[in-house]
């Protein structure tokens, strides 16, 4: 939380004005706009058409899909994220500011390059393709290729939520917690997990936010079966692509709604953890 | 502390399975096509149009989303009015709100019989959306969280102190601004630019419905790995997204270098 | 329980943090470690409780090698710099904790683990705030909540870590008797890590002083006091001010200041004096010339307290019991009662008596 304004580091009102609506301006165009736009194309025949294209049997499989690979990748990196952020907040070792690098790295990988590396090495032309195909196992084109390339588009969000607030917490209470007797697991269970579980919860809802909405890696991974290996963003490139616009804007905005409602339980969780830190200074 | 072991070996297989040996596979891929060949897949003239719409297109909306950024940033670190919090938790938007959502929306707003593409077209004659202008906008939407959220924490710790000093040194308003504040927010800023320009230039999802697309004209590089794939052509589509890769490193890494040297300074 | 501490090496990167550290505590024993920050005290503290590790030399508790002991199995209480209270946990849990996390064979049944508890918040007389969390009770308490924490495990050895440096200095006066009364009541083998040596002279029964990774001194408070082994002793011991001289043909001169030579034993060279408060002794003197002057006055319970200047030397001392009083500029002469003198290499030459009266005039 910022002080108060003081006025000699103040802005007069007009400026202070100017930039406000400026702002609001920007951010309704930029951010309120595309939601309205979205639901106004979605409702543009009414209600029925809309709830109609979510019902319908395709929908329902690639929300299906979506759950199933989330539920996947979520945990999992969950788990590899707690485990990295407790190893670089919490211990010392050589080489720890290349595995934090190696961690953001997919961040910085275009997501259609994401599904591509799967594809080299699990397509029918990759490098365990023609193994895969004589033992009959499916990769691309099929649920794992696609929990994969989920994976690793999701790959950084739980440990870098994790990681500064770690940092910052020090490592007084463990350590307290050592001498007395804990072994790691308690510590981490009854010392640790109480101080990040906040943010542990906002880094797991922003790890299934992109990973339900995720289009690119899944894109190119997927082959677009239907009803077989269509998750919900591709759907709605399926049902855009072949000019079913109010099915494709109707499938958009239960997503969007998914994204909403990502951003208003963060936000919440935010304002808790402040007051939480308020109560502690 | 105890648990390195286990929390080192989970990251590191982890790290390992699902992010460094695919990476590899993107190094070693390409070369199947002699070295000659890679050059010659990469010099294409539909290659070397989609990496200069990428990477301009990228470069132009991490720049705008600077001012743009700062004035969020600005906005709701200094300022109290009525819808604060709701702007600040908008910001945010384009980090949950999916990729496909994001593009399909903005595609609406901006075609041609779209709320904000109508009037401008009336006004301006320009066309927003299936032009290149449609790209900038999207990634601007992409990139613009980025530079908000690396500069608003800067913002928040300058201590109005180092503001009022300038005031009782008989500095205006704007000189503080100018010789005061922005000089701190430069190495953010940078960092900024940096991850907006990396999350941009490889952005697929958000910008593959308003670009139109066209060869030479509209089309990314992302969507040109795809159109390989898709013709089986592994090896040129993984010497794409390797040539990708390494042009983006080597811009973030200048980037990194400069805002080091700039960090020092301020040492 | 003994602690013996041997030929303890710690380098971190290229700094050597601990340098040959070899230290033997005895059966209850309270202990300081007092040096600047950077002095390796810490560093050697969190070696005994077994959060840092030694490159070289070993560490034996009650006997036992602990280098393979890890830090939950060494049974030492550790009263942590800023408390690490566990945040979300009640004053009652947070004492509680130690007990809690036994293997279940060891582990008390949870009416007996209350009982501990109460008579440990007893112990350090905050029974009433069992069920407070720790961002709700004062810095006082807080490191009270933390003794009795580190007391629970029943430690065979307490470690603490600049525990009076968070408290406003009246508390601090009256926490630290009262800790120390503790150790009495309770005989556990202590250390206490700090940078305060008031706090160390106070508390403790032997003081360790240390800088830079070395041990300088070890000793009673009285021994560190009369006798500092080296310039470092000297000057981090006892407010003394660090003068430059030299010694001709048997005799101390002082550097650039108008006070005559004294006899003292030792090789001619250049010398560090040091000089306490408390053996500086000063007079009024009526001739205005090239001397002393006040530069401030400053009454207190005991005696005037002084600073005295010539050219850019200050010098701290105490006016003399019967001279009249001084005020700011006057005129005035010096007698220095005892002064340590180290030669070049550092070491103490002399602790010198002198009784003649040591005047300009």
């Amino acid at each position: 939380m910022t002080t108060a304004i003081r006025p000699a580091a103040s802005d007069s009102w007009p400026v202070r004005w100017v930039l406000i609506v400026f702002a609001a301006v920007l951010a309704t165009i930029l951010f309120l706009l595309p939601l309205a736009a979205i639901v106004a194309e979605a409702l543009r025949r009414g209600w029925e058409p809309a709830l109609a294209a979510i019902v319908e049997e395709d929908s329902l499989s690639a929300m299906r899909l979506t759950l199933l690979v989330a539920a996947i990748a979520v945990p999992v990196n969950t788990i590899g994220g707690i485990a990295a952020a407790w190893a670089i907040a919490k211990c010392d070792f050589v080489g720890k500011r290349l595995l934090t690098t190696l961690i953001e790295l997919p961040f910085s990988v275009s997501p259609v390059i994401s599904g591509l590396v799967y594809v080299l090495l699990f397509g029918a032309q990759g490098y365990l393709g023609p193994w895969l195909q004589s033992h009959d196992i499916q990769i691309i084109f099929a649920l794992p290729g696609l929990v994969l390339a989920t994976i690793f588009v999701t790959f950084p969000f739980v440990a870098r939520t994790l990681i500064p607030l770690m940092q910052e917490q020090g490592r007084d209470e463990e350590e307290a917690a050592v001498t007395l007797g804990a072994t790691g697991w308690q510590t981490f269970r009854r010392v640790t997990l109480p101080n990040i579980k906040w943010a542990l919860l906002a880094g797991i809802l922003l790890c299934n936010a992109r990973a339900m909405g995720e289009f690119g890696a899944v894109s190119v991974v997927s082959g677009h079966i239907r009803g077989q290996t269509n998750t919900m963003p591709l759907h709605i490139e399926i049902l855009y692509n072949e000019y079913m616009f109010v099915g494709a804007f109707a499938v958009a905005a239960l997503l969007a709604l998914l994204g909403l409602l990502t951003l208003a339980i963060k936000t919440l969780l935010e304002t808790l953890t402040d007051r939480r830190m308020g109560a502690h200074a | 502390m105890p648990g390195l072991g286990v929390s080192l070996g989970i990251t590191a297989g982890w790290l390992t399975v699902i992010v460094l040996i695919p990476l590899a596979t993107l190094a070693l891929r390409p070369w199947e096509l002699g070295f000659a060949g890679v050059v010659g897949a990469l010099l294409e003239p539909r290659v070397l149009a989609a990496f200069r719409i990428s990477f301009g297109g990228a470069i132009i909306a991490a720049l705008v989303s600077i001012p743009i950024g700062i004035l969020f940033a600005w906005v709701i670190t200094r300022y109290r009015f009525p819808g604060r919090r709701a702007m600040d938790a908008l910001l945010d938007l384009p980090f949950a709100l999916p990729t496909a959502v994001a593009g399909l929306a903005l595609t609406a707003l901006f075609a041609p019989n779209g709320w904000l593409g109508a009037p401008i077209e009336q006004l301006t004659g320009w066309k927003v959306a299936y032009t290149p202008a449609g790209i900038v906008v999207a990634l601007i939407y992409v990139a613009l969280p980025f530079v908000v959220r690396t500069v608003e924490p800067v913002l928040r710790d300058l201590s109005l102190d180092a503001e009022e000093a300038a005031a009782t040194l008989g500095a205006t308003r704007l000189q503080t601004i100018r010789r005061v504040v922005m000089p701190t927010l430069l190495p953010a800023t940078i960092t900024g630019f940096a991850l907006g320009f990396a999350r941009a230039v490889g952005e697929y999802g958000s910008v593959i419905f308003i670009a139109g697309n066209m060869p030479m004209v509209s089309e990314i590089a992302p969507l040109l790995i795809v159109v390989k794939l898709e013709q089986f052509d592994y090896a040129a589509a993984a010497a794409i997204g390797l040539a990708m890769l390494l042009l983006s490193f080597m811009i973030l890494l200048l980037l990194n270098m400069w805002q080091r040297r700039l960090r020092r300074g301020h040492e | 329980m003994t602690v013996e501490i041997e030929g303890v090496m710690r380098h971190f990167g290229t700094a050597v943090a601990l340098d040959s550290i070899s230290l033997t505590l005895q059966q209850g024993e309270f202990a300081a470690l007092l040096g600047p920050s950077g002095s390796g005290k810490t560093t050697l503290l969190r070696i005994l409780a077994g959060l840092d590790f030694p490159d070289a030399g070993s560490v034996r508790i009650a006997g036992t090698d602990v280098a393979a002991v890890p830090a939950r199995l060494r049974g030492v209480g550790v009263v942590f710099q800023h408390y690490a209270l566990f945040r979300h946990m009640t004053v009652a849990e947070n004492v509680a904790f130690g007990l809690r996390v036994r293997p279940r064979r060891h582990r008390p049944d949870n009416a007996e683990i209350d009982r501990r508890v109460q008579r440990l918040l007893e112990l350090v007389q905050i029974p009433e705030l069992a069920a407070r969390y720790p961002q709700q009770v004062s810095g006082g308490q807080r490191q009270r909540v933390a003794l009795a924490r580190a007391l629970a495990i029943e430690p065979q050895l307490l470690l603490l870590d600049e525990p009076f440096g968070a408290l406003d200095a009246l508390v601090r006066k009256d926490v630290r008797r009262w800790v120390r009364s503790l150790h009495d009541q309770l005989g556990i083998t202590s250390i206490l890590v700090t940078h305060d040596q008031e706090e160390a002279m106070e508390m403790a029964d032997r003081v360790v002083v240390m800088d830079r990774g070395r041990i300088q001194q070890i000793g009673t408070p009285r021994a560190l006091l009369d006798a500092p082994a080296n310039p470092f002793v000297a000057g981090f011991v006892g407010d003394a001010t660090r003068l430059e001289g030299q010694i001709r043909d048997g005799r101390l001169h002082f550097d650039g200041l108008p006070i005559d030579p004294i006899a003292a034993p030792g090789a001619d060279g250049p010398v560090a004096i040091f000089v306490r408060r408390s053996d500086v002794v000063i007079e009024r003197s009526g001739a205005a010339s090239e001397g002393f002057h006040v530069a401030l006055v400053r009454p207190s319970n005991d005696a005037t307290h002084v600073v005295i200047r010539h050219g850019a030397i200050m010098l701290d001392g105490v006016l003399a019991e019967t001279a009249a009083a001084v005020k700011r500029g006057d005129q005035c002469r010096v007698r220095i009662r005892r002064c340590a003198v180290f030669g070049a290499t550092g070491d103490i030459i002399a602790v010198e008596r002198a009784r003649a009266l040591v005047d300009r005039d």
